[in-house]
């Protein structure tokens, strides 16, 4: 087994003469916790698909865990655990039969005490009975990692797990993820989420199809080259809107009650923003966060082309 | 523009809304057209109940011209197609008891030596009554087909034998179902269409289910075979049917006192791979479907032929060859055969084997579609 535990390289998907990701390239060590970004329809789906084998890869190449994705999908399937961004479990079963399938499935010895095992590692003991479908969204978010872990898989495919979660539970989530990783499981994991971006080793970034940067935090804001000017004023909000056609500025949005321009040009960033200077407001240089590079890595990728299907 | 408080624009909002969604559904809209469609052709050309071209075997010890005319007599009539002439009755027999022929006409010796002497001889007329609507009329016009072909014989010299009571003595026998009791036929029937219409649906539905509920995913990304899946989905319905049968067999039994004439272990036998033959299709259902919806309308789309084409609600024989050959596909079509044959008449498996061959090739065929069907990815 090669260093990598996902090793794809090329990857494309066509949906009829859409294509839907268009040769990505993902070297993904063992034991990191990697994220997956982008917006809604840029692949993340389909790619975390094709490296489980649940969609057929058109064009590209590649190994997971070892295995050839294209041939061997069955084996990979045995040693990965795949969180569907959907809630897939059977939402007339119980918590514990579901678990009992699911460990059945998977041809575990000892179900009963394995599950039994799982549900008190993950505090599901007292709501075993319950069926899985009057379960809340945090709840069911922990049975699914309860059920696509238990198999001890070396592999996590989550995608975006922690949608429609609130910010407790997500942070129970993400302490689950850093454990398993700190057991030596590999996480590859999508994310809308900037604060749980932050909590990856590594984060790709996907658009259209595209890959278009991977790293750390650090090394993704440090490539980006983007300077951010931020402002704090009364109305400082109203701001935005003009701001945003000029010349030089890529993008400008208000959060975190103060107003974020960024842009690449140093000199036309700082002639826009020079137009609309009112001696109310306070303008200071900061270094960008992870969500001012991402829009504009957006904007960068050409038109909003996203899809909401 | 309002009445009553009811706003036009918005009846018209909702209204357009339905016909747009009316017609992104294909197979609802093919369901409206195509069903109407589907039972007028099916009752106004498929079903006819005065059935002819029944098929026949005869039974004949001598050959005379007087035979020679009632034969073509018989087969003029349209009602009766001679496709066996033999000289003993074991052939004929098998025949009917495998239901490949309607009719055993026997004429024995000595008929036209009687017939000339004026001593009214006997001409036996044995039918199938199994489903008494098919063989009636046939039976019906037998007397006067025979009368009128040996009066057109008896010419000249022998005109005088006309005279009086008719010259030949028909006797008909109505097998299997003397009295042609209409539930001997149907309950049994009815057998086979309780458990085409139950587990075509109930198994349509159960692949459907996890697309609709986005568990398949799920089930896609463990460690599960399209054949076990099959298997272990199935399985419960087989029980399902076996109950089914029990209830429907003990009604037949106690409440309708329909015979039992032949071995029930072949009965067993003949029901599991019917049963086989519907899950497969139901199955086959699901993966097509794409959502439970759907799988009902398909259901439906099957059940509607198998009732009217396959010999359960009008005789097999009264209807036209592409009818025919539409209901020889239908597996409820060998079932009813299966059934009637071993409950009625007390055949063996050398007479239903062919029923057997027929629902085995259908249940294996459908059975690979299904499997060939079932994805193991998304795509």
């Amino acid at each position: 087994m090669s260093e990598y535990v996902i090793d794809v390289r090329g990857l494309v998907k066509k949906f009829g003469d859409k294509t839907a990701v268009n040769g990505v390239d993902i070297q993904l060590p063992k034991g990191e916790v990697w994220g997956f970004l982008g917006p809604n329809g840029s692949g993340k789906t389909t790619t975390i698909r094709m490296i489980c084998g649940l969609l057929s890869v058109t064009e590209g190449e590649g190994e997971c865990l070892g295995y050839n994705i294209k041939t061997q999908a069955e084996l990979i399937r045995r040693q990965t655990g795949y969180m569907t961004q959907k809630f897939s479990f059977w939402s007339d079963l119980t918590i514990r039969e579901n678990l009992e399938f699911v460990a059945r499935l998977y041809q575990l010895p000892k179900v009963k005490q394995r599950v039994d095992e799982t549900l008190a590692v993950l505090g599901l003991t007292d709501r075993q009975r319950q069926l899985a479908g009057a379960l809340s969204g945090g709840w069911k978010q922990r049975l699914a990692l309860a059920a696509v872990t238990m198999h001890n898989p070396k592999l996590l495919l989550l995608d975006e797990p922690t949608a429609g979660v609130d910010p407790q539970a997500r942070r129970e989530f993400w302490d689950q993820i850093h454990r398993l990783a700190n057991e030596g499981l590999t996480v590859l994991v999508s994310t809308h989420y900037m604060d749980e971006a932050e909590r990856c080793d590594k984060i790709a970034y996907l658009a259209h199809g595209n890959l278009m940067t991977q790293g750390t935090v650090q090394d993704i804001i440090t490539e980006s080259r983007l300077i951010t000017f931020r402002a704090e004023g009364p109305n400082v909000r109203t701001l935005a809107a003009k701001l945003k056609d000029r010349a030089g500025v890529e993008h400008a949005a208000y959060f975190g009650a103060a107003l974020h321009v960024s842009g690449i040009n140093r000199l036309a960033l700082e002639a826009a923003i020079g137009e609309f200077a009112r001696p109310e407001d306070h303008w200071q240089e900061v270094q960008p966060n992870l969500e001012d590079v991402f829009i504009s890595l957006m904007s960068r990728a050409g038109k909003d082309a996203r899809s909401y299907l | 523009m309002s009445f009553f408080g009811l706003s036009f624009l918005r009846i018209r909002a909702v209204f357009i809304k339905e016909l747009i969604q009316m017609r992104r559904d294909r197979l609802t809209f093919a369901m409206m057209l195509g069903v109407p469609v589907m039972q007028l052709l099916l009752f106004g050309f498929a079903i006819n109940s005065d059935p002819k071209h029944l098929p026949t075997a005869v039974e004949v010890q001598e050959q005379t011209p007087v035979v020679r005319t009632l034969l073509n007599a018989l087969e003029r009539s349209d009602y009766y197609d001679i496709i066996l002439t033999s000289d003993n009755s074991t052939e004929g027999y098998a025949l009917l008891a495998s239901g490949e022929v309607a009719f055993v006409i026997t004429i024995p010796l000595g008929f036209t030596e009687k017939l000339l002497a004026g001593e009214q001889p006997s001409l036996l007329i044995e039918a199938d009554a199994s489903d008494p609507s098919a063989s009636s009329s046939a039976l019906l016009y037998a007397n006067t087909i025979v009368q009128r072909a040996i009066a057109r014989e008896l010419t000249g010299p022998l005109a005088h034998l006309q005279a009086g009571a008719s010259p030949v003595n028909v006797i008909s026998h109505a097998r299997y179902n003397p009295e042609g009791i209409s539930q001997y036929n149907i309950v049994p029937g009815l057998l086979g269409v309780i458990l085409t219409m139950t587990l075509v649906m109930i198994t349509s539905m159960a692949v459907t289910r996890e697309t609709e509920h986005g568990t398949m995913e799920n089930l896609l990304a463990m460690p599960a075979r399209p054949l076990e899946v099959m298997i272990g989905k199935i399985t419960p319905y087989i029980g399902m049917g076996a109950v089914q049968t029990v209830i429907i067999l003990s009604c037949a039994a106690y409440l309708f006192r329909v015979p039992f004439a032949g071995s029930l272990w072949l009965l067993v036998g003949g029901l599991t791979v019917f049963i086989l033959a519907n899950l497969c299709i139901g199955y086959t259902f699901s993966t097509i479907a794409k959502s439970q919806m759907q799988a009902m309308q398909m259901t439906f789309f099957f059940f509607l032929p198998s009732i009217l084409l396959s010999g359960f609600m009008f005789p097999f024989r009264g209807m036209p060859n592409w009818a025919q050959f539409i209901g020889e596909i239908l597996p409820l079509t060998h079932f009813l055969r299966i059934i009637r044959g071993i409950m009625l008449k007390g055949a063996v498996f050398s007479e239903m084997q062919q029923e057997f061959v027929a629902l085995g090739v259908f249940t294996l065929v459908v059975g690979i579609i299904a499997m060939l069907r079932y994805k193991r990815t998304l795509d």
